[in-house]
Protein backbone atom coordinates (compact mmCIF):
# COMPACT_ATOMS: atom_id res chain seq x y z
CA UNK A 1 0.00 0.00 0.00
CA UNK A 2 2.80 2.34 0.91
CA UNK A 3 4.58 1.58 -2.34
CA UNK A 4 1.41 2.33 -4.32
CA UNK A 5 1.05 5.69 -2.59
CA UNK A 6 4.72 6.44 -3.26
CA UNK A 7 4.29 5.43 -6.89
CA UNK A 8 1.43 7.87 -7.35
CA UNK A 9 3.36 10.60 -5.55
CA UNK A 10 6.45 10.25 -7.74
CA UNK A 11 4.47 9.55 -10.92
CA UNK A 12 2.43 12.69 -10.34
CA UNK A 13 5.60 14.68 -9.75
CA UNK A 14 7.13 13.24 -12.93
CA UNK A 15 4.10 14.18 -15.01
CA UNK A 16 4.01 17.67 -13.47
CA UNK A 17 7.66 18.19 -14.30
CA UNK A 18 7.17 16.84 -17.83
CA UNK A 19 4.30 19.24 -18.48
CA UNK A 20 6.30 22.15 -17.13
CA UNK A 21 9.23 21.08 -19.32
CA UNK A 22 7.10 21.26 -22.45
CA UNK A 23 5.33 24.49 -21.58
CA UNK A 24 8.16 26.67 -20.31
CA UNK A 25 9.42 29.21 -22.80
CA UNK A 26 12.79 29.54 -21.08
CA UNK A 27 15.08 26.64 -22.07
CA UNK A 28 16.78 26.62 -18.67
CA UNK A 29 13.50 26.10 -16.84
CA UNK A 30 12.70 23.28 -19.25
CA UNK A 31 16.05 21.65 -18.54
CA UNK A 32 15.51 21.88 -14.78
CA UNK A 33 12.04 20.34 -15.18
CA UNK A 34 13.60 17.50 -17.14
CA UNK A 35 15.98 16.90 -14.24
CA UNK A 36 12.91 16.72 -12.00
CA UNK A 37 11.43 14.06 -14.32
CA UNK A 38 14.62 11.99 -14.13
CA UNK A 39 14.82 12.20 -10.37
CA UNK A 40 11.19 11.17 -9.87
CA UNK A 41 11.70 8.28 -12.29
CA UNK A 42 14.68 7.22 -10.19
CA UNK A 43 12.48 7.33 -7.09
CA UNK A 44 9.97 5.04 -8.83
CA UNK A 45 12.79 2.61 -9.63
CA UNK A 46 13.71 2.59 -5.94
CA UNK A 47 10.16 1.64 -4.97
CA UNK A 48 10.42 -1.19 -7.53
CA UNK A 49 13.46 -2.55 -5.64
CA UNK A 50 15.99 -1.66 -8.33
CA UNK A 51 18.37 0.70 -6.50
CA UNK A 52 21.21 0.17 -8.97
CA UNK A 53 19.15 1.28 -11.95
CA UNK A 54 17.73 4.19 -9.97
CA UNK A 55 21.17 5.45 -9.03
CA UNK A 56 22.56 4.99 -12.53
CA UNK A 57 19.57 6.98 -13.78
CA UNK A 58 20.51 9.87 -11.52
CA UNK A 59 24.25 9.52 -12.14
CA UNK A 60 24.04 9.41 -15.94
CA UNK A 61 21.02 11.52 -16.82
CA UNK A 62 20.65 14.03 -14.01
CA UNK A 63 24.32 14.17 -13.05
CA UNK A 64 26.11 14.09 -16.38
CA UNK A 65 23.95 14.68 -19.45
CA UNK A 66 21.66 17.36 -18.04
CA UNK A 67 24.57 19.16 -16.39
CA UNK A 68 26.15 19.50 -19.83
CA UNK A 69 22.85 20.64 -21.32
CA UNK A 70 22.38 23.30 -18.64
CA UNK A 71 26.02 24.30 -19.07
CA UNK A 72 25.54 24.86 -22.80
CA UNK A 73 22.28 26.79 -22.24
CA UNK A 74 24.08 29.04 -19.76
CA UNK A 75 26.97 29.61 -22.18
CA UNK A 76 24.75 30.38 -25.17
CA UNK A 77 22.40 32.59 -23.16
CA UNK A 78 19.43 31.80 -25.41
CA UNK A 79 16.73 34.43 -25.62
CA UNK A 80 13.09 33.73 -26.25
CA UNK A 81 12.92 32.45 -29.81
CA UNK A 82 10.38 34.09 -32.10
CA UNK A 83 7.61 31.79 -33.21
CA UNK A 84 8.19 30.45 -36.69
CA UNK A 85 5.76 28.96 -39.16
CA UNK A 86 7.52 25.63 -38.79
CA UNK A 87 5.57 25.10 -35.57
CA UNK A 88 2.33 24.41 -37.49
CA UNK A 89 3.30 21.06 -38.96
CA UNK A 90 5.22 20.23 -35.81
CA UNK A 91 1.92 20.40 -33.92
CA UNK A 92 0.44 17.82 -36.30
CA UNK A 93 3.55 15.64 -36.02
CA UNK A 94 3.53 15.87 -32.23
CA UNK A 95 -0.16 14.99 -32.11
CA UNK A 96 0.42 11.95 -34.29
CA UNK A 97 3.36 10.75 -32.22
CA UNK A 98 1.29 11.31 -29.07
CA UNK A 99 -1.45 9.09 -30.45
CA UNK A 100 1.11 6.36 -31.25
CA UNK A 101 2.46 6.61 -27.70
CA UNK A 102 -1.05 6.45 -26.25
CA UNK A 103 -1.82 3.34 -28.32
CA UNK A 104 1.41 1.76 -27.13
CA UNK A 105 0.56 2.50 -23.49
CA UNK A 106 -2.91 1.04 -23.90
CA UNK A 107 -1.38 -2.06 -25.50
CA UNK A 108 1.00 -2.46 -22.54
CA UNK A 109 -1.89 -2.13 -20.10
CA UNK A 110 -3.83 -4.71 -22.09
CA UNK A 111 -0.87 -7.09 -22.25
CA UNK A 112 -0.27 -6.77 -18.51
CA UNK A 113 -3.94 -7.42 -17.74
CA UNK A 114 -3.75 -10.60 -19.84
CA UNK A 115 -0.72 -12.07 -18.06
CA UNK A 116 -1.65 -14.40 -15.21
CA UNK A 117 -0.94 -13.17 -11.71
CA UNK A 118 2.19 -14.70 -10.27
CA UNK A 119 3.39 -14.67 -6.71
CA UNK A 120 6.58 -12.66 -6.39
CA UNK A 121 9.61 -14.86 -5.88
CA UNK A 122 11.34 -13.42 -2.82
CA UNK A 123 14.68 -14.84 -3.95
CA UNK A 124 14.55 -13.11 -7.30
CA UNK A 125 17.00 -10.22 -7.20
CA UNK A 126 16.60 -8.57 -10.56
CA UNK A 127 17.87 -5.15 -9.58
CA UNK A 128 21.01 -6.44 -7.88
CA UNK A 129 24.38 -5.14 -8.98
CA UNK A 130 25.91 -8.60 -9.32
CA UNK A 131 23.04 -9.90 -11.43
CA UNK A 132 23.08 -6.87 -13.69
CA UNK A 133 26.84 -7.17 -14.15
CA UNK A 134 26.65 -10.90 -14.84
CA UNK A 135 23.81 -10.45 -17.34
CA UNK A 136 25.64 -7.63 -19.10
CA UNK A 137 28.87 -9.58 -19.57
CA UNK A 138 27.34 -12.96 -20.45
CA UNK A 139 23.89 -12.86 -22.03
CA UNK A 140 24.06 -9.35 -23.43
CA UNK A 141 27.76 -9.17 -24.23
CA UNK A 142 27.30 -8.21 -27.88
CA UNK A 143 25.02 -5.18 -27.25
CA UNK A 144 27.40 -3.99 -24.52
CA UNK A 145 30.36 -4.28 -26.88
CA UNK A 146 28.50 -2.46 -29.65
CA UNK A 147 27.53 0.36 -27.30
CA UNK A 148 31.14 0.57 -26.10
CA UNK A 149 32.50 0.84 -29.63
CA UNK A 150 29.89 3.45 -30.52
CA UNK A 151 30.76 5.55 -27.50
CA UNK A 152 34.45 5.29 -28.38
CA UNK A 153 33.63 6.45 -31.92
CA UNK A 154 31.70 9.39 -30.49
CA UNK A 155 34.64 10.35 -28.27
CA UNK A 156 37.16 10.12 -31.12
CA UNK A 157 34.81 12.06 -33.39
CA UNK A 158 34.35 14.88 -30.89
CA UNK A 159 38.11 15.06 -30.32
CA UNK A 160 38.66 15.32 -34.08
CA UNK A 161 36.03 18.06 -34.36
CA UNK A 162 37.30 20.07 -31.39
CA UNK A 163 41.02 19.52 -32.01
CA UNK A 164 43.24 22.54 -32.30
CA UNK A 165 45.00 23.21 -35.55
CA UNK A 166 48.70 22.46 -35.66
CA UNK A 167 50.93 25.45 -35.01
CA UNK A 168 51.79 26.51 -38.64
CA UNK A 169 48.16 26.14 -39.78
CA UNK A 170 46.97 28.08 -36.75
CA UNK A 171 49.44 30.89 -37.48
CA UNK A 172 48.20 30.99 -41.08
CA UNK A 173 44.61 31.40 -39.88
CA UNK A 174 45.61 34.12 -37.42
CA UNK A 175 47.62 35.95 -40.11
CA UNK A 176 44.68 35.88 -42.51
CA UNK A 177 42.37 37.16 -39.80
CA UNK A 178 44.70 40.00 -38.86
CA UNK A 179 45.11 40.95 -42.50
CA UNK A 180 41.36 41.01 -42.96
CA UNK A 181 40.90 43.21 -39.90
CA UNK A 182 43.56 45.69 -40.92
CA UNK A 183 41.95 45.94 -44.37
CA UNK A 184 38.62 46.59 -42.73
CA UNK A 185 40.19 49.33 -40.62
CA UNK A 186 41.87 51.03 -43.59
CA UNK A 187 38.87 50.86 -45.91
CA UNK B 1 -2.59 -1.23 18.66
CA UNK B 2 0.42 -3.39 19.36
CA UNK B 3 0.52 -4.52 15.76
CA UNK B 4 0.54 -0.93 14.53
CA UNK B 5 3.30 -0.04 16.96
CA UNK B 6 5.34 -3.00 15.78
CA UNK B 7 4.76 -1.95 12.21
CA UNK B 8 5.89 1.63 12.65
CA UNK B 9 8.72 0.87 15.09
CA UNK B 10 11.46 0.47 12.43
CA UNK B 11 10.37 3.70 10.75
CA UNK B 12 10.48 5.55 14.06
CA UNK B 13 13.99 4.23 14.68
CA UNK B 14 15.12 5.39 11.23
CA UNK B 15 13.50 8.78 11.77
CA UNK B 16 15.26 9.26 15.10
CA UNK B 17 18.49 8.14 13.48
CA UNK B 18 18.12 10.66 10.68
CA UNK B 19 17.36 13.50 13.08
CA UNK B 20 20.29 12.62 15.34
CA UNK B 21 22.65 12.25 12.39
CA UNK B 22 21.68 15.59 10.90
CA UNK B 23 21.97 17.32 14.27
CA UNK B 24 25.37 15.74 14.82
CA UNK B 25 26.60 16.67 11.37
CA UNK B 26 25.40 20.25 11.67
CA UNK B 27 27.10 20.59 15.06
CA UNK B 28 30.35 19.17 13.66
CA UNK B 29 30.04 21.51 10.71
CA UNK B 30 29.50 24.51 12.97
CA UNK B 31 32.59 23.63 14.95
CA UNK B 32 34.57 22.93 11.77
CA UNK B 33 34.03 26.57 10.89
CA UNK B 34 35.28 27.63 14.31
CA UNK B 35 38.18 25.18 14.08
CA UNK B 36 39.08 26.50 10.66
CA UNK B 37 39.22 30.08 11.92
CA UNK B 38 41.28 29.04 14.95
CA UNK B 39 43.75 26.91 12.97
CA UNK B 40 44.10 29.54 10.25
CA UNK B 41 44.75 32.03 13.04
CA UNK B 42 47.55 29.89 14.45
CA UNK B 43 49.05 29.27 11.02
CA UNK B 44 49.11 33.02 10.37
CA UNK B 45 50.33 33.89 13.87
CA UNK B 46 47.02 35.29 15.10
CA UNK B 47 44.72 34.27 17.93
CA UNK B 48 41.48 33.61 16.06
CA UNK B 49 37.98 34.18 17.45
CA UNK B 50 38.11 34.39 21.25
CA UNK B 51 35.40 36.90 22.25
CA UNK B 52 32.16 34.85 22.29
CA UNK B 53 32.28 32.38 25.15
CA UNK B 54 35.45 30.88 26.64
CA UNK B 55 38.04 30.21 23.91
CA UNK B 56 35.41 31.35 21.38
CA UNK B 57 33.32 28.19 21.63
CA UNK B 58 30.02 30.01 21.15
CA UNK B 59 31.19 31.74 17.98
CA UNK B 60 29.21 29.42 15.60
CA UNK B 61 25.94 30.35 17.32
CA UNK B 62 26.75 34.03 17.16
CA UNK B 63 27.47 33.62 13.45
CA UNK B 64 24.19 31.80 12.92
CA UNK B 65 22.19 34.50 14.73
CA UNK B 66 23.89 37.10 12.59
CA UNK B 67 22.97 35.19 9.42
CA UNK B 68 19.34 34.98 10.53
CA UNK B 69 18.93 38.63 11.43
CA UNK B 70 20.71 40.12 8.43
CA UNK B 71 18.59 41.76 5.75
CA UNK B 72 17.67 39.38 2.94
CA UNK B 73 18.37 41.15 -0.35
CA UNK B 74 16.99 39.64 -3.55
CA UNK B 75 18.17 41.16 -6.86
CA UNK B 76 15.28 42.55 -8.91
CA UNK B 77 16.46 41.09 -12.19
CA UNK B 78 17.03 37.58 -10.87
CA UNK B 79 14.95 34.55 -11.86
CA UNK B 80 13.18 34.31 -8.52
CA UNK B 81 12.14 30.65 -8.49
CA UNK B 82 15.57 29.29 -9.38
CA UNK B 83 17.22 31.89 -7.19
CA UNK B 84 15.37 30.50 -4.17
CA UNK B 85 15.74 26.89 -5.32
CA UNK B 86 19.54 26.91 -5.77
CA UNK B 87 20.66 27.12 -2.10
CA UNK B 88 18.11 24.44 -1.17
CA UNK B 89 19.50 22.09 -3.83
CA UNK B 90 23.04 22.79 -2.67
CA UNK B 91 22.39 21.99 0.99
CA UNK B 92 20.06 19.04 0.33
CA UNK B 93 22.53 17.36 -1.98
CA UNK B 94 25.30 17.98 0.52
CA UNK B 95 23.34 16.45 3.41
CA UNK B 96 21.81 13.45 1.61
CA UNK B 97 24.90 11.21 1.30
CA UNK B 98 25.30 11.20 5.10
CA UNK B 99 22.62 8.54 5.51
CA UNK B 100 24.55 5.76 3.79
CA UNK B 101 27.82 5.94 5.74
CA UNK B 102 28.25 3.27 8.41
CA UNK B 103 29.70 5.13 11.39
CA UNK B 104 30.09 2.17 13.74
CA UNK B 105 29.86 -1.61 14.01
CA UNK B 106 26.61 -3.50 14.54
CA UNK B 107 25.66 -3.70 18.24
CA UNK B 108 24.28 -7.12 19.14
CA UNK B 109 24.44 -7.27 22.93
CA UNK B 110 21.69 -4.84 23.94
CA UNK B 111 18.56 -6.55 25.30
CA UNK B 112 15.66 -4.71 23.71
CA UNK B 113 12.96 -6.31 25.88
CA UNK B 114 12.80 -3.25 28.16
CA UNK B 115 10.81 -1.44 25.46
CA UNK B 116 7.04 -1.53 26.14
CA UNK B 117 4.50 -3.70 24.26
CA UNK B 118 7.30 -5.86 22.92
CA UNK B 119 7.60 -3.58 19.91
CA UNK B 120 11.24 -4.51 19.47
CA UNK B 121 10.48 -8.20 19.32
CA UNK B 122 12.68 -9.89 16.77
CA UNK B 123 15.17 -7.02 16.81
CA UNK B 124 18.55 -8.52 17.63
CA UNK B 125 20.96 -5.92 16.51
CA UNK B 126 21.39 -2.21 16.07
CA UNK B 127 23.13 -1.28 12.87
CA UNK B 128 25.00 1.98 13.17
CA UNK B 129 24.05 3.10 9.68
CA UNK B 130 20.85 4.91 8.82
CA UNK B 131 20.10 3.54 5.37
CA UNK B 132 21.85 0.38 4.29
CA UNK B 133 21.99 0.59 0.48
CA UNK B 134 23.65 -2.09 -1.65
CA UNK B 135 25.16 0.50 -3.92
CA UNK B 136 26.26 3.04 -1.32
CA UNK B 137 29.34 4.20 -3.24
CA UNK B 138 27.31 4.91 -6.36
CA UNK B 139 24.65 6.67 -4.30
CA UNK B 140 27.24 9.07 -2.92
CA UNK B 141 28.71 9.74 -6.37
CA UNK B 142 25.24 10.28 -7.86
CA UNK B 143 24.12 12.74 -5.22
CA UNK B 144 27.42 14.60 -5.44
CA UNK B 145 27.00 14.94 -9.18
CA UNK B 146 23.51 16.39 -8.72
CA UNK B 147 24.95 18.90 -6.23
CA UNK B 148 26.52 20.80 -9.14
CA UNK B 149 23.08 22.19 -9.97
CA UNK B 150 22.95 24.21 -6.78
CA UNK B 151 26.04 26.20 -7.68
CA UNK B 152 25.34 26.36 -11.39
CA UNK B 153 21.77 27.62 -10.98
CA UNK B 154 22.81 30.08 -8.31
CA UNK B 155 25.32 31.53 -10.75
CA UNK B 156 22.80 31.75 -13.57
CA UNK B 157 19.75 32.99 -11.69
CA UNK B 158 21.52 35.86 -9.93
CA UNK B 159 21.80 37.62 -13.30
CA UNK B 160 25.23 39.01 -12.52
CA UNK B 161 28.40 38.52 -14.52
CA UNK B 162 30.49 37.55 -11.50
CA UNK B 163 27.95 34.97 -10.41
CA UNK B 164 27.66 33.55 -13.91
CA UNK B 165 31.44 33.24 -14.28
CA UNK B 166 31.65 31.57 -10.89
CA UNK B 167 28.86 29.15 -11.74
CA UNK B 168 30.42 28.25 -15.10
CA UNK B 169 33.84 27.70 -13.59
CA UNK B 170 32.42 25.61 -10.82
CA UNK B 171 30.42 23.34 -13.07
CA UNK B 172 33.35 22.85 -15.47
CA UNK B 173 35.60 22.06 -12.51
CA UNK B 174 33.20 19.64 -10.87
CA UNK B 175 32.46 17.77 -14.10
CA UNK B 176 36.18 17.42 -14.78
CA UNK B 177 37.21 16.19 -11.36
CA UNK B 178 34.25 13.85 -10.94
CA UNK B 179 35.86 11.56 -13.52
CA UNK B 180 39.17 11.33 -11.69
CA UNK B 181 37.31 10.77 -8.44
CA UNK B 182 35.25 7.98 -9.97
CA UNK B 183 38.36 6.32 -11.38
CA UNK B 184 40.05 6.37 -7.96
CA UNK B 185 36.95 5.00 -6.22
CA UNK B 186 36.61 2.09 -8.66
CA UNK B 187 40.06 0.83 -7.63
CA UNK B 188 38.82 0.42 -4.06
CA UNK B 189 35.58 -1.16 -5.26
CA UNK B 190 37.56 -3.76 -7.22
CA UNK B 191 39.71 -4.65 -4.21
CA UNK B 192 36.70 -4.87 -1.89
CA UNK B 193 34.54 -6.63 -4.48
CA UNK B 194 31.47 -4.66 -3.48
CA UNK B 195 29.75 -1.32 -3.87
CA UNK B 196 28.39 -1.61 -0.34
CA UNK B 197 30.16 0.68 2.13
CA UNK B 198 29.72 -1.83 4.97
CA UNK B 199 31.35 -4.52 2.84
CA UNK B 200 34.19 -2.17 1.93
CA UNK B 201 34.91 -1.63 5.62
CA UNK B 202 34.71 -5.37 6.27
CA UNK B 203 37.23 -5.98 3.51
CA UNK B 204 39.68 -3.73 5.38
CA UNK B 205 39.36 -5.58 8.70
CA UNK B 206 41.82 -8.16 9.94
CA UNK B 207 45.50 -8.08 10.61
CA UNK B 208 47.94 -6.69 9.84
CA UNK B 209 46.00 -3.48 9.48
CA UNK B 210 48.71 -1.71 7.52
CA UNK B 211 48.26 -4.27 4.74
CA UNK B 212 44.46 -4.25 4.87
CA UNK B 213 43.61 -0.57 4.81
CA UNK B 214 43.22 0.40 1.19
CA UNK B 215 45.41 3.46 1.63
CA UNK B 216 48.46 1.17 1.16
CA UNK B 217 47.51 -0.92 -1.91
CA UNK B 218 45.61 2.03 -3.38
CA UNK B 219 48.00 4.82 -2.44
CA UNK B 220 47.88 6.43 -5.90
CA UNK B 221 44.11 6.12 -5.83
CA UNK B 222 44.07 7.77 -2.41
CA UNK B 223 46.11 10.74 -3.64
CA UNK B 224 43.90 11.11 -6.73
CA UNK B 225 40.79 10.87 -4.56
CA UNK B 226 42.06 13.46 -2.11
CA UNK B 227 42.99 15.97 -4.81
CA UNK B 228 39.73 15.56 -6.69
CA UNK B 229 37.83 15.78 -3.40
CA UNK B 230 39.41 19.19 -2.81
CA UNK B 231 38.29 20.23 -6.29
CA UNK B 232 34.79 18.79 -5.86
CA UNK B 233 34.21 20.72 -2.66
CA UNK B 234 35.56 23.97 -4.16
CA UNK B 235 38.20 24.32 -1.48
CA UNK B 236 41.62 25.94 -1.64
CA UNK B 237 43.69 25.44 -3.82
CA UNK B 238 40.76 24.80 -6.17
CA UNK B 239 38.39 27.51 -4.94
CA UNK B 240 38.22 29.27 -8.30
CA UNK B 241 34.41 29.51 -8.30
CA UNK B 242 34.71 32.02 -5.49
CA UNK B 243 38.08 33.58 -6.27
CA UNK B 244 37.48 36.88 -4.54
CA UNK B 245 40.20 38.81 -6.35
CA UNK B 246 38.54 38.23 -9.72
CA UNK B 247 34.92 37.36 -9.05
CA UNK B 248 33.98 39.20 -5.81
CA UNK B 249 32.48 36.06 -4.25
CA UNK B 250 31.74 33.93 -7.31
CA UNK B 251 28.43 32.14 -7.55
CA UNK B 252 27.09 33.45 -4.23
CA UNK B 253 27.88 37.13 -4.83
CA UNK B 254 24.19 38.07 -4.91
CA UNK B 255 23.13 35.91 -1.98
CA UNK B 256 22.71 37.36 1.46
CA UNK B 257 21.53 36.41 4.94
CA UNK B 258 20.23 32.87 5.43
CA UNK B 259 20.44 31.93 1.75
CA UNK B 260 24.16 32.64 1.83
CA UNK B 261 24.36 30.65 5.05
CA UNK B 262 22.87 27.66 3.23
CA UNK B 263 25.67 27.75 0.64
CA UNK B 264 28.23 28.23 3.38
CA UNK B 265 26.89 25.24 5.30
CA UNK B 266 26.69 23.18 2.11
CA UNK B 267 30.39 23.74 1.49
CA UNK B 268 31.34 22.55 4.96
CA UNK B 269 28.90 19.62 4.89
CA UNK B 270 30.46 18.61 1.58
CA UNK B 271 33.89 18.74 3.20
CA UNK B 272 32.57 16.53 5.96
CA UNK B 273 30.95 13.95 3.68
CA UNK B 274 34.01 13.77 1.47
CA UNK B 275 36.14 13.21 4.58
CA UNK B 276 33.80 10.42 5.63
CA UNK B 277 34.11 8.89 2.17
CA UNK B 278 37.91 9.01 2.35
CA UNK B 279 37.80 7.44 5.83
CA UNK B 280 35.49 4.62 4.76
CA UNK B 281 37.25 3.89 1.48
CA UNK B 282 40.89 4.20 2.51
CA UNK B 283 41.28 4.21 6.28
CA UNK B 284 39.06 1.29 7.26
CA UNK B 285 36.08 3.35 8.41
CA UNK B 286 35.31 2.78 12.09
CA UNK B 287 37.69 -0.19 12.37
CA UNK B 288 40.27 0.04 15.18
CA UNK B 289 43.07 -2.53 14.85
CA UNK B 290 43.32 -4.88 17.81
CA UNK B 291 40.24 -3.60 19.60
CA UNK B 292 38.47 -6.96 19.31
CA UNK B 293 41.09 -8.42 21.70
CA UNK B 294 40.03 -6.01 24.46
CA UNK B 295 36.25 -5.82 24.03
CA UNK B 296 33.79 -8.30 22.56
CA UNK B 297 32.76 -7.57 19.00
CA UNK B 298 29.22 -6.24 19.08
CA UNK B 299 29.36 -4.93 22.64
CA UNK B 300 28.55 -1.34 23.51
CA UNK B 301 32.06 -0.15 24.51
CA UNK B 302 33.47 -1.67 21.31
CA UNK B 303 30.92 0.32 19.32
CA UNK B 304 31.54 3.52 21.24
CA UNK B 305 35.30 3.37 20.75
CA UNK B 306 34.78 2.56 17.07
CA UNK B 307 32.49 5.56 16.64
CA UNK B 308 35.12 7.68 18.35
CA UNK B 309 37.78 6.33 15.99
CA UNK B 310 35.57 7.09 12.98
CA UNK B 311 34.96 10.66 14.09
CA UNK B 312 38.66 11.04 14.87
CA UNK B 313 39.72 9.92 11.39
CA UNK B 314 37.15 12.25 9.82
CA UNK B 315 38.40 15.15 11.93
CA UNK B 316 41.93 14.31 10.79
CA UNK B 317 40.83 14.82 7.18
CA UNK B 318 39.03 18.04 8.10
CA UNK B 319 42.24 19.28 9.70
CA UNK B 320 44.09 18.41 6.50
CA UNK B 321 41.62 20.56 4.56
CA UNK B 322 42.20 23.52 6.85
CA UNK B 323 45.96 22.99 6.91
CA UNK B 324 46.12 23.04 3.12
CA UNK B 325 43.93 26.14 3.03
CA UNK B 326 46.42 27.87 5.27
CA UNK B 327 49.37 26.73 3.15
CA UNK B 328 48.68 26.72 -0.58
CA UNK B 329 47.82 29.56 -2.97
CA UNK B 330 45.07 29.28 -5.55
CA UNK B 331 45.52 27.70 -8.99
CA UNK B 332 44.89 29.55 -12.23
CA UNK B 333 41.88 28.22 -14.14
CA UNK B 334 43.79 26.81 -17.13
CA UNK B 335 46.25 25.17 -14.74
CA UNK B 336 43.33 23.58 -12.93
CA UNK B 337 41.82 22.20 -16.14
CA UNK B 338 45.16 20.95 -17.48
CA UNK B 339 45.95 19.32 -14.15
CA UNK B 340 42.59 17.60 -13.97
CA UNK B 341 42.40 16.28 -17.51
CA UNK B 342 46.04 15.75 -18.44
CA UNK B 343 47.50 14.55 -15.16
CA UNK B 344 44.94 13.44 -12.61
CA UNK B 345 42.55 11.54 -14.88
CA UNK B 346 45.31 9.57 -16.71
CA UNK B 347 46.91 8.82 -13.34
CA UNK B 348 43.60 7.57 -11.95
CA UNK B 349 42.96 5.44 -15.04
CA UNK B 350 46.49 4.01 -14.95
CA UNK B 351 45.99 3.13 -11.29
CA UNK B 352 42.66 1.52 -12.18
CA UNK B 353 44.15 -0.59 -14.98
CA UNK B 354 47.08 -1.60 -12.76
CA UNK B 355 44.67 -2.66 -10.02
CA UNK B 356 42.59 -4.69 -12.46
CA UNK B 357 45.67 -6.50 -13.80
CA UNK B 358 47.03 -7.27 -10.32
CA UNK B 359 43.67 -8.49 -9.01
CA UNK B 360 43.18 -10.61 -12.12
CA UNK B 361 46.51 -12.40 -11.69
CA UNK B 362 46.10 -12.76 -7.91
CA UNK B 363 42.68 -14.35 -8.28
CA UNK B 364 43.69 -16.87 -10.92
Amino acid sequence: MVSTALFFLFAGFAIMCAISMVYHKNPLYSAISLVGVFISLACIYVTLAAPFIAIVQILVYAGAIMVLVVFVIMLLNLDDEPKSSRLKYLYALGGGLGLVLLAQTLFVVYAVSRTPNQAIDPNATVGNTIDIGRAMYTDYLLPVEIVGVMLLMAIVGSVVLARRLSQPALELVIDNEEERRSEELTS
Amino acid sequence: MEETLKLIFPYVVVLIGVLLAFQGVLMIVAYTVLGERKVLGWIQGRVGPNRVGPWGVLQPFADLLKFIFKEDIVPNESSKFIYYLAPMIALTCALMPIVVYPFGPTITTIDWSFLPYGIAEGVHMLRLVIAHIDVGVLFVLAITSVGVYGIMLAGWSSNSKYSLMGGLRSSAQMISYELAMGASVIGVVILAGSLDLTEIIRAQMGSPWYMRWFIIPQFIGFVVFLISAFAETNRVPFDLPEAETELVAGFHTEYSALKFALFFMAEYVNMFTVSMMATVLFLGGWYVPGLSHIFDVGSVPYALISIGAFVGKVIGFLFLYIWIRGTLPRFRFDQLMNFGWKFLLPLGLANLIGTIVVVFFLNR
